[in-house]
């Protein structure tokens, strides 16, 4: 039975790998300037995780299958090179393997996280709430009205709870349901919840970042092609969570200010 | 280490009552029992409402004839509900990992073989022994009352994440009553677990017998004292977090929801509190509690590798360390749950790094295992199936965890399938092996009966491939994107993906009906098993020493037991057996480990 427990190891471990080798199921394609970067450690981490994976499996079934159900008169053996061995193998080679996917994976948490937003940016405010983004953009005066949570109505739809009658700023605002940005141009989102915690998923820009009630979170990233993805809440946040999500358009630079009129028009 | 001799008179009389007897015992043996009674219970419910949720996954507008009867309102035509579907799942993890995981292969087998296994009588505080199962109980009759009152349990997941959990009612289903039940069941809980991680320390420092040195210990006791060490620190800190919560609800606090949060419309009156620091709360909790979960199960698939290979560890020593290891770690990596929860992103790098040293030990320890299995002479049982089992999930769990240790790949993986498919093999599917190795080889102990062994390898075979089935697509479904929580999939990438959650579901309903083949062997063999031996697995440790199965209540029959050796004298040449028991005189060339 021994033998047969070392083939059911080997057949699972190899059917495993399968779809991960045939990239059967991927993410939507990256349409991010700095996703490469994400994708390219994903695939450096799952060859090493994979050779870890077959390596440890392979090892523990071939193991079993040769020391199951020995003669019972035969002697007990001690693996070449002892636990010693073995201890320093796991230091030299995950410990290798450790520093460099930590050292490089830095880079592209860096060009996410530590480089700062381009000076002209656009800046796009994305407020989430129960079950819904919303998204405002400053209008002529690239000024943000200041929030007022009082104000917050949606059955008179002041979803970010503006007040232009005495907020100058706030009057050319304009909130939309739907988010879209020009392409190749880089995006700085202000980012603030409503009510409790949301997350900010974009799988085709490889970026994901948690709304924090209380804090305002800002992100910035550059879309390199024209079309329609999908934005989900991946920050459980009551019942309609599933049911979470807008749509990201990225136009060119011209439909971008055309929507963007027509936008303001319907304020 | 301490002579027993001092304490020749038992420290309470047996019992003679039924209530004293069984119920409200004071013996170790019978609360370990009790413990496993609870995760017994605790598990089917748990089973029973993954199915639940997996039917909802595959087909969202199935009708499950019956459902309404558990909630009218959440399954009203016995269709689910998405929030109730949020409830179940809730329930479902909180059950689980509080428990099951915790509880069996913790409180369960520590309970009833540590003290034997240290040579001792009882735990030293009998009183807190049994007060900790009575509390546990209580806390999961409170969890459990959530179905019945208000609006259901809450909805906010095991995690509990604030403000979703702290804002009251107005935050949806569950969130008022039943969230407030939640942090009560969760915090009288984790009294239970202070209480036995008390008793669990004291036995393995100071109730050891004559000659039991700590390096004499077998690896489970070591796993259990590791174990206790955890749960004394981890718990103390979800004890005041959940306090905290409850006064967020009850008494007008803000401890973690924030000024200006608007809710229905409404301006919340809660000012200056922290969402985050609930996160930083709950996992400075949550990943050693990963550790407790599976540090016991390391134990006992060592512990039943040892007797089965006929051999010693290659290194006894370099497995407590790295048990141990992972320990001290498991503190330093709680970060890595919060990469892109709006922390600090420098922290996320700190975290980061611990995050992938850990991956040292536990590759250690692999290793230890299969080097072990070089040379020895393997004896295959159900038992032994499952602690190899156990290797084999705790590889395929552990390589996922290279890429959840970093931040960049994080941004794509986070609240995804990926890591629900993580962290059920390496802390749940596991573990649960570890508990059902720990139930082969130790019920002739503590029935005096076998289990059926063909039974058994059919519940063994059964299950490896069935977990396998179902967790390893969750990966899958991870890497093209699949969030976790969600009910249904709507959005446009994700309805491809729908095919695989069926599979899954059909997978999970299988694997879950294969275990009452375990459970009909686990009673059948109580009443119709065939008569067990002392020693059926010729094993050497003192939990085999005892003059009959069941152990007497004073475990060693008024003998004061006095050990002679380290814990796996195996392989012993020249000698009529090839094993010599811990406290047996005999003068042996000891089998020593390398140092």
């Amino acid at each position: 039975m021994g033998k047969i427990l070392a083939v059911t190891i080997i057949l699972i471990a190899i059917l495993s790998a399968v779809p991960i080798v045939m990239h059967t199921w991927n993410p939507p394609a990256d349409v991010s300037t700095h996703g490469h970067l994400i994708d390219e450690q994903m695939s450096e981490t799952m060859a090493e995780a994979g050779i870890a994976f077959l390596a440890g499996q392979i090892l523990l079934a071939f193991f079993i299958w040769k020391f199951s159900n020995v003669q019972p008169g035969a002697r007990i053996k001690n693996f070449p090179g002892g636990a010693m061995g073995l201890v320093l193998a796991a230091f030299l080679l995950v410990g290798t393997e450790v520093l460099a996917l930590g050292v490089f994976g830095v880079k592209a948490w860096s060009q996410v996280y530590f480089t700062p937003p381009a000076a002209d940016a656009m800046p796009i405010q994305v407020q989430a709430g129960q079950f819904a983004f919303y998204f405002r953009y400053p209008g002529a005066d690239g000024k943000f009205g200041p929030l007022h949570p009082e104000l917050v109505n949606e059955g008179t739809q002041n979803l970010f709870g503006l007040d232009p009658d005495h907020d100058p700023a706030s009057k050319d605002d304009i909130v939309t349901a739907e988010m879209a940005i020009p392409v190749n141009k880089e995006v700085h989102l202000l980012m603030h919840s409503k009510d409790v915690g949301h997350s900010f998923y974009v799988p085709a820009l490889r970026v994901q970042q948690d709304f924090v009630p209380g804090l305002d979170v800002s992100l910035h990233f550059t879309a390199t092609k024209v079309g329609k993805y999908e934005i989900v809440c991946t920050q459980l946040c009551g019942l309609g969570h599933y049911n979470m999500k807008a749509y990201l358009e990225v136009m060119s630079q011209q439909d971008f200010e055309s929507w963007l009129k027509k936008q303001a028009a319907n304020q | 280490m301490h002579d027993t001799s001092a304490h020749a008179v038992h420290q309470h009389a047996a019992p003679t009552s039924f209530i004293r007897k069984y119920v409200f015992s004071l013996d170790h043996k019978v609360i370990g029992k009790q413990y496993y009674g609870l995760a017994l219970l605790a598990v089917l419910t748990g089973m029973v409402l993954s199915w639940l949720m997996r039917l909802h996954l595959g087909w969202t507008d199935l009708k499950i004839p019956g459902l309404h009867l558990l909630s009218a309102s959440g399954a009203p035509g016995d269709v689910m509900t998405p929030e109730y579907y949020l409830q179940l799942m809730t329930m479902h993890g909180t059950i689980m990992v509080f428990f099951v995981l915790t509880t069996a292969p913790f409180a369960a087998f520590g309970n009833y073989f540590l003290p034997i296994q240290v040579g001792a009588e009882d735990m030293p505080f009998p009183r807190f022994n049994m007060m900790s199962f009575w509390v546990t109980f209580t806390a999961f009759l409170v969890l459990i009352s959530s179905f019945f009152f208000g609006d259901g349990p809450t909805l906010a997941g095991w995690t509990q994440y604030a403000p979703l959990s702290a804002v009251g009612a107005v935050a949806g289903p569950g969130q008022g009553t039943g969230e407030v039940l939640w942090a009560s069941s969760i915090a009288i809980f984790c009294v239970g677990q202070l209480l036995g991680s008390l008793n669990f320390i004291t036995t393995t420092l100071d109730m050891r017998t004559k000659g039991m040195s700590l390096w004499r210990l077998p690896l489970t006791a070591w796993g259990w004292f590791i174990t206790s060490v955890m749960g004394l620190t981890a718990f103390a800190v979800l004890m005041p977090a959940c306090i905290l919560l409850i006064l967020d609800h009850v008494a007008g606090t803000s401890f973690f929801v924030a000024s200006n949060l608007v809710l229905n419309d409404q301006l919340q009156p809660h000012s200056g509190g922290s969402t985050l620091l609930w996160q930083h709360l709950f996992w400075f909790f949550g990943h050693p509690e990963v550790y407790i979960a599976i540090v016991p199960g390391m134990g006992v698939v060592s512990h039943i590798l040892v007797a089965n290979m006929r051999r010693p560890m290659l290194s006894h020593r370099v497995i407590v360390y790295s048990m141990g290891a992972l320990a001290v770690l498991s503190y330093m990596v709680y970060g890595h749950h919060m990469f892109v929860s709006g922390m600090n992103p420098f922290s996320s790098l700190v975290f980061s790094f611990p995050t992938l040293v850990i991956t040292i030990p536990s590759t250690i320890l692999v290793l230890i295992w299969i080097g072990s299995l070089y040379g020895s002479k393997l004896r295959i049982n159900t038992a032994s199936l499952f602690a190899l089992g156990f290797i084999s999930m705790f590889i395929s769990g552990g390589v996922s965890g290279f890429f959840l240790a970093q931040p960049s790949i994080d941004i794509m993986l986070h609240a995804t399938y990926f890591v629900v498919g993580h962290f059920h093999l390496v802390m749940a599917v596991a573990a649960i092996f570890g508990i059902f190795a720990g139930t082969y080889f130790w019920y002739p102990k503590v029935t005096g009966r076998m289990m059926n062994e063909t039974l058994g390898k059919i519940h063994f075979w059964l299950t490896f491939v069935g977990a396998y089935c179902i967790f390893m697509p969750f990966h899958y479904l991870g890497i093209a994107g699949n969030v976790r929580r969600y009910q249904a999939f709507v959005d446009d990438y994700l309805v491809r993906l729908i095919p695989l959650h069926r599979f899954i579901t059909v997978a999970a309903l299988c694997t879950g009906a294969v275990q009452l083949i375990f459970l009909y062997n686990l009673f059948y063999s109580r009443f119709r098993g065939e008569e067990a031996p002392l020693n059926p697995w010729q094993a050497t440790s003192l939990e085999w020493s005892t003059p009959s199965s069941p152990p007497p209540f004073d475990n060693f029959g008024g003998r004061h037991v006095v050990v002679y050796h380290d814990p796996y004298q195996y392989g012993i040449e020249g000698s009529t057996d090839d094993y010599v028991m811990q406290d047996s005189p005999a003068q042996i060339q000891s089998v020593r480990d390398e140092k």
